[in-house]
């Protein structure tokens, strides 16, 4: 055995003296760090590492099966997942883990933003960090695309209606993301070419970058209360802290940072197991028109903003919120390169990180469920509730078939089934006349087309006497006030007195 | 100053010529290096002009010049007082397409050779609208836009109506001019009353129309 290990240096020997990089990076990976940042909250940004070289690997091995072509690429993930053993295990290990690259690029800077890690002399080292975030984001969306189904062509039709609204170059933009004319084979074999060769590059060179600057910055210091950051001291004091309470960062600090990178993919390859891949769903097939097309988790919160926005606002929205929220993520340690970096101390962090945290998590969750979508089929698949027929009239009746038959069941629920864009429709007679609904139902408003030229007399006639049967739990009906006066005084007025 | 110190001036000037012949030499390199880089920097700015032209490809081209027209059937295809779904190739495609070359349309004939004929994409973000016959509605299922018959915006997001084609009929076929995906930087500027006037002036450019396959031909197979 001692031979044996002679021999092995002596092989390290060989190489050492031709290559000199095992010293360095021992240097590098045993450098001393302050003890207090062996911190579980500390090891976010090596499983992000570790999630980026999961991909990596999966996606190659991805792309030894997958054909980049428009009128392929469907296919072989169909063959993927059914033809080639393990091939579903392998896509949904790449769908999870961007997922989970995602989730934890986010929770990383959110972790950095709050420990103040982005002020002196960090503050490029951030700047970078936002642009890896982009970078993410960016294989996302490309990742998305490459899943060519119906979600990623009809996707792919929300990029170009986004882009197509930028002034005067818009249309030149659409025609450099689609290569051609239309969605079609250029347009992926373009987002082929990001997602694997582009993106790839720029992320690795960035992560490069970073981690070098971490490691030759130093790990950011445990925040205290007080302690503030001074450009003129900072250097100085992190140096004598790093003397007095320094640890190796392998093997003392690392291996809290091995057993989470270790948990995650656990996490990743469990979640690979038990939901199994993403899609594909149906084939990108423009002409399949019967399609709820909906983007990958990471961008839901978008497309419910774009749901909300009103058209007046959505196009200025669209182009400038963005320019505001990266410039102000890039300018940030710019503009506040000092001081404390204590969460304690910086309420106002506090809440910001609060408050994008709760909003992103809300437009997510109503990008789940999409309530302002009509649901296309729900006029032929749900039928009314038995109750809302029993002791009504034959008009009454009539009236529950109009409802059903044009499709106001796509937009309005009854019974707890139904579209979700328009109010529900049980206690509608406790809130609006008879007059009121015949008004709302031939003229529309308030977000509802008008069905004057859908509806016959008779027709309208049948739908709100339908309507006005509807009243909850027995609510008491929806009353004209002015009308009661009306009526009530009416015997008061005087015959008019004739000549 | 000791004497061995000042003794070899010699050499003194030995190493003063050969600093100043090695910083003569150093300018001279300097002076090179500077003008390999120049020479670096102009074969770059050669190779930047069919680089970017490449990457660019036709996207300053005049907008619409992928348009063409195509025949979507003959007439008795499309009741009137009724809107149907109708699919074609698009005119500009390539071999490894597959479906995403096939495009539907909503065909409205209004009456005896009145038509509209609606784009799928939703005017607010591109998704597919579906015509309810019923209520008489174009629904669209990302974020709820509604469009009336005619195609006038009827609620939602959509900040206009669904985007038309041009059209027109020729020797009993419905005629229309597709070939780009219609979005609010191709179809802003056309305002829609124009359409119907356009035939006229467009009628030198189609006359060269009723040939689509030379554009194309082995699209077309």
């Amino acid at each position: 055995m001692p031979d044996l290990k002679q021999r092995s240096i002596a092989v390290y020997d060989w190489f050492e003296r031709r290559l000199g990089l095992g010293a360095p990076v021992i240097e590098a990976v045993e450098h001393e760090v302050p003890a207090s940042t062996a911190s579980w909250w500390y090891v976010f940004g090596s499983a992000a590492t570790v999630i980026l070289v999961l991909q990596i690997m999966t996606g190659v091995l991805l792309a030894l099966v997958y054909a980049p072509t428009a009128s392929n690429a469907w296919n072989s993930l169909q063959f993927l997942d059914h033809n080639v053993r393990l091939g579903w295990f392998l896509r949904a290990i790449h769908g999870w883990g961007s997922d989970f690259m995602v989730a934890i690029v986010l929770i990383h800077m959110a972790q950095v933003f709050l420990f103040g890690a982005y002020k002196f002399p960090r503050e490029l080292t951030w700047i970078i960090g936002v642009f890896l975030l982009l970078l993410t984001l960016g294989m996302a969306f490309t990742g998305q695309v490459l899943r060519f189904d119906q979600d990623a062509y009809w996707g792919l039709g929300i990029g170009a209606s986004i882009v197509s609204r930028v002034p005067l170059i818009g249309g030149a933009l659409v025609d450099l993301m689609l290569g051609g004319p239309i969605m079609a084979g250029p347009t992926l074999s373009r987002f082929f070419t990001l997602h694997v060769f582009v993106i790839p590059g720029l992320l690795l060179a960035m992560v490069g970058l970073h981690v070098w600057m971490v490691l030759r910055l130093g790990i950011n210091d445990w925040p205290m209360p007080g302690r503030l950051v001074k450009k003129s001291t900072y250097v100085r004091e992190y140096h004598e802290l790093t003397e007095k309470t320094g640890i190796a960062f392998v093997p003392d600090a690392a291996w809290k940072d091995a057993i989470f990178a270790a948990v995650i993919m656990l996490a990743v390859v469990a979640c690979a197991l038990w939901f199994g891949p993403f899609g594909p769903t149906g084939q990108p097939d423009p002409t399949i028109i019967q399609t709820a097309p909906k983007p990958d988790f990471a961008f839901l919160w978008i497309y419910a903003v774009l749901a909300y926005l009103p058209a007046s606002l959505e196009t200025p929205v669209m182009f400038i919120a963005p320019v505001l929220g990266i410039g102000a993520m890039l300018l940030l340690p710019l503009f506040s390169p000092e001081g404390e970096k204590h969460w304690s101390r910086r309420p106002v962090a506090v809440l910001m990180i609060a408050v994008i945290a709760v909003t992103l998590g809300a437009f997510t969750r109503l990008g789940m469920y999409t309530p302002w979508s009509p649901i296309m089929d729900a006029w032929t698949s749900d039928p009314i509730p038995v109750a809302y027929l029993q002791d009504r009239t034959p008009l009454e009746r009539e009236g529950a078939i109009v409802l059903q038959n044009k499709q106001c069941r796509n937009c309005h629920s009854i019974g707890g089934e139904g579209g979700l864009r328009g109010p529900a429709l049980d206690s509608i007679a406790s809130r609006m006349t008879e007059d009121q609904m015949i008004r709302q139902v031939l003229q529309g408003g308030g977000n509802m087309p008008a069905y004057g030229n859908a509806l016959s007399p008779s027709e309208t006639t049948a739908l709100v006497r339908f309507l006005t049967t509807l009243r909850g739990n027995n609510l008491s009906p929806a009353i004209d006030a002015s009308r009661h006066i009306v009526l009530s005084s009416e015997p008061n007025i005087p015959p008019p007195v004739g000549h | 100053m000791t004497p061995s110190e000042q003794n070899p001036p010699s050499d003194q000037a030995t190493t003063t010529t050969e600093a100043s012949h090695k910083s003569a030499g150093h300018s001279r390199r300097v002076f090179l290096f500077k003008l390999s880089l120049l020479l670096n920097g102009a074969v770059g700015a050669v190779l930047a002009v069919p680089i970017v032209g490449y990457l660019l490809g036709d996207a300053g081209k005049k907008r619409g010049s992928d348009n063409s027209w195509i025949s979507l059937g003959p007439l008795s295809d499309f009741p009137e007082g009724e809107t149907r779904l109708v699919n074609y190739r698009n005119p500009v495609t390539t071999k490894w397409d597959g479906q995403t070359g096939d495009v539907p349309c909503w065909v409205r004939r209004v009456s005896g050779t009145t038509f509209q004929v609606f784009a799928i994409n939703c005017a607010h973000l591109g998704c597919p609208v579906r015509w309810f016959a019923q209520s008489k509605l174009f629904l669209c299922p990302c974020h709820g836009g509604a469009y009336y018959a005619d195609g006038a915006r009827a609620s939602g997001p959509p900040e206009r109506g669904l985007f038309e084609y041009d059209h027109r009929i020729d020797g009993g076929n419905l005629m229309i001019s597709a070939g780009q995906m219609p979005t609010l930087a191709t179809q802003a500027r056309k305002e829609p009353p124009l359409i119907q006037l356009e035939v006229s002036g467009s009628a030198a450019r189609l006359a060269g129309v009723e040939k689509p396959k030379a554009r194309c031909g082995s699209c077309q197979t």
